[in-house]
């Protein structure tokens, strides 16, 4: 029998929140196109499939000498568990903005006669699920293997993630209403999706980097359980060793770690979601305000209708922190990386050689992402077709736009490295042009219109375009860093790597319209 | 005569014809009223003219410049105000002018002072230097208008330009609207408000089925079904019937 929630009862609205968190999911999946769920479905299955087998690979060597009551091991646990917690942290910071600041079907709920505190409570719990499915799907190989070749008293590691899911939507929500009162709703949403970004990829890149300066390896797990970190931690009767202890098997353990984080969890629900309303109200007035820019006198300036485009362009992105510093964030990801092969290879007169590499992913990466903003992400462009410019001539002042700003950002290392050694600048010049070019003119190929604050999901809108925009950027950066250390024979092939990715991509390049 | 648009046998087919042999024409000066039910074709048609979209059949001729074989001289003259204003949430009324201009190629005095003039008239003058982005759906659409007429083109095409608009805001861009056919300029304008095409239009063109079912001033309209006084409401129902051609548009 198909059981109907009361209406207007918890279960009727979590029926609703998850309908649509589904939905969007789908669509997010599928680009929203019809007809993908199948594909997207048999997509998810064989990526869990692979991470099984490499969670597999990894512990397969372990089975059978598990020991969880060392400190060695409820280290890696505990490593592990604040890993996912930052991941989390940040994923919940970024949904609880979302929920304030999205308008989407505020009008009806507040004006509807039921209770908004049921609502929002409701809104939050839906939160802490969102948060905890994506590391549970990541750790979740992790779990399964060793439930499958250890113990089944490792499942508790699954309710260990929710609880921590639970935790960490409850402090991102009183982190957001503390910045709320005292920045103001205008500030907070910078504000509080930088600290989301720092938070999901400063932690990462800070452990892999302690791990590199104490291990030579980019391996977290292994610097979690290094000497250092044992005699550092406390005794094995601390209270700092029950969550891991929880996920490894120990019921009580496991029930104190739920207890005091849904406790946090539900106490978070008690003292906001009566306010919630207020918040959201508060953050929809955002929208309505009007950012004034300074009233001296505007002169026109005399442009061509080529440099009026790359103008526009270059004074959308510079007033769009949010997309820039989305942009840059690629960046930090590849300090960790840079840094290794700085420690493993480099000398100090041949750091420029292995640092190249990373300029030029970088320089690849961000050419990508700009390239939609100017091509894909063009707000009005009605008012562009019409214009009495030829098709080519748009398209051109665009790319120059991109190649512009990426100019601009690499100049000051490209003259550092004239210094230092003029052929290894030229080198790095011509691998960060043929890269960024590379990504533009993928993101060319695979143009389709989209609002600019669809930056976040420009990568579910083409498999292709994204995996052809990456792997030119590592050939690219393969090439050039092989060139500048003296390996002219090797690097042909990666060029030639590169230029297959190229034609690969513009194989599948989609049908554009007139 | 001189034609400011001659549309001759026009087609564009998506799943289903939208568009079916088209022909219409609108005099240089005039202000003509494109009317028809939801998916009629009158969207698809205006986006021809416009250059957004290619037909596949027949030709699009402004002011005697074929819209394929010479764009850039049809689009120099042309202007296009869709119903959804699409400006730059990041950009001042004053910076998307200016940037308008400049995609036309208009020295930068004289775009100034047409920039000046039309944000005065639309009375947006006081937010000259506020960016778009908190703006209401009139003031949205009044600086797509102030964008249309900066660069002084000579048809300028409208699709529902008062859609959404509050009385004050249509008011406003009727009266620019008129002031510029007085000037010289060409409208051509598709409205669900049948009383603005009635009070405004000098000629009303109805289409159904992407085809134009019938032609004329308001009294030629009345004259050619012996309709007598009947209004421009009572005459559309009368030729599309209560019928609704929805989706098709949507294309």
């Amino acid at each position: 029998m198909y059981y109907s929630p009361a209406v207007g009862s918890l279960g009727w609205f979590a029926r609703h929140e998850f309908n649509l968190s589904w939905r969007d999911f789908v669509r997010m999946m599928s680009a929203g196109k019809p007809g993908r769920e199948k594909a997207v479905m048999i997509f998810i299955a064989l990526a869990v499939l692979v991470i099984h087998g490499i969670a597999y690979m990894f512990l397969s060597g372990e089975m059978g000498s598990i020991d969880v009551g060392t400190k060695p091991m409820l280290l890696t646990i505990s490593g592990c568990i604040v890993l996912t917690f930052s991941l989390m942290m940040s994923q919940a910071m970024e949904l609880v903005t979302r929920t304030f600041y999205s308008r989407s079907d505020l009008d009806l709920v507040l004006s509807s006669p039921v209770s908004e505190k049921r609502v929002f409570a409701v809104r939050i719990g839906a939160i802490a699920v969102a948060t905890s499915m994506l590391p549970m799907l990541l750790f979740g190989s992790v779990i399964n293997t060793l439930v499958l070749f250890d113990s089944p008293n490792w499942l508790f590691g699954y309710l260990v993630i929710f609880g921590f899911g639970a935790l960490a939507t409850a402090l991102s929500l009183a982190i957001a209403v503390l910045m709320f009162k005292t920045l103001g709703a205008q500030k907070t949403r910078l504000a509080t999706q930088i600290i989301a970004a720092i938070v999901g990829a400063g932690f990462i890149i800070g452990i892999q980097i302690a791990a590199i300066v104490s291990l030579d390896s980019m391996s977290r797990f292994s610097f979690f359980s290094s000497e250092l970190m044992v005699s550092l931690s406390p005794g094995l009767e601390s209270m700092l060793w029950v969550p891991a202890r929880g996920a490894s098997g120990d019921l009580v353990a496991l029930l104190q770690t739920l207890v005091v984080c849904f406790a946090i969890l539900a106490s978070a629900i008690v003292l906001f979601a009566p306010r919630f309303g207020e918040y959201v109200i508060a953050a929809a007035g955002v929208s309505q305000t009007r950012k004034t820019n300074r009233q001296e006198a505007f002169e026109f300036q005399q442009r061509t209708n080529r440099s009026a485009l790359i103008f526009k362009e270059w004074k959308l992105l510079l007033r769009d922190h949010w997309l820039i510093s989305q942009s840059l964030m690629q960046i930090l990801y590849l300090i960790p990386p840079a840094f290794m092969l700085w420690r493993g290879f480099g000398s100090a007169d041949s750091i420029e050689a292995v640092a190249l590499p990373i300029l030029v992913m970088a320089a690849g990466q961000l050419a990508g992402g700009l390239a939609w903003l100017a091509i894909s992400g063009e707000d009005a462009p009605q008012l562009v077709r019409t214009a009495p410019i030829a098709d080519g001539m748009i398209i051109r002042a665009k790319i120059e736009a991109v190649l512009g700003a990426i100019g601009i950002l690499v100049l000051p290392i490209l003259v550092m490295l004239a210094f230092m050694d003029l052929a290894i600048m030229l080198i790095a010049a011509a691998g960060i042009a043929a890269a960024s070019i590379s990504a533009t003119m993928i993101q060319l190929w695979f143009r389709s219109q989209a609002n600019r604050a669809s930056f976040r999901r420009r990568q579910t809108s083409s498999k292709v375009a994204t995996f052809s925009e990456a792997f030119s950027s590592i050939m690219w950066a393969g090439a050039t860093g092989l060139i500048a250390s003296g390996y002219w024979v090797v690097s042909p092939v990666l060029i030639v790597c590169a230029f297959l990715v190229l034609w690969i991509a513009r194989s599948f390049r989609p049908q554009q319209d007139f | 005569m001189d034609y400011a648009l001659q549309v001759t046998g026009l087609a564009k087919r998506f799943d289903r014809p939208a568009v079916n042999e088209l022909s219409f024409k609108v005099r240089a000066g005039e202000f003509y009223a494109l009317l028809g039910p939801n998916g009629a074709g009158k969207t698809t048609s205006l986006r021809m003219v416009a250059g957004l979209l290619k037909q596949d059949q027949g030709s699009i001729s402004v002011f005697g410049h074929d819209t394929i074989a010479d764009p850039i001289a049809v689009k120099q003259m042309v202007a296009w105000v869709p119903d959804e204003p699409m400006i730059y949430d990041r950009l001042t009324p004053l910076e998307y002018l200016e940037f308008v201009a400049g995609l036309w190629g208009i020295p930068a005095a004289k775009a100034q002072r047409n920039a000046n003039e039309l944000l005065d008239w639309l009375r947006l003058a006081p937010h000259a230097y506020e960016r778009c982005e908190g703006f209401s759906k009139g003031m949205r659409q009044k600086v797509a208008l102030a964008g249309a007429l900066v660069h002084d083109p000579k048809l300028i095409i409208l699709d529902e330009p008062l859609t959404g608009l509050d009385a004050g805001s249509a008011r406003l861009v009727k009266d620019v609207l008129l002031s510029r056919v007085e000037q010289g300029c060409s409208v051509i304008m598709t409205t669900h408000i049948l009383e603005v095409a009635e009070r405004m239009a000098e000629r009303i063109g109805v289409i159904a089925g992407g085809k134009l079912i019938a032609e004329g001033t308001l009294e030629e309209l009345r004259a050619d079904g012996g309709r007598g006084d009947q209004s421009l409401e009572e005459i559309f129902l009368e030729l599309v019937g209560d019928g609704d051609m929805n989706n098709a548009e949507a294309a």
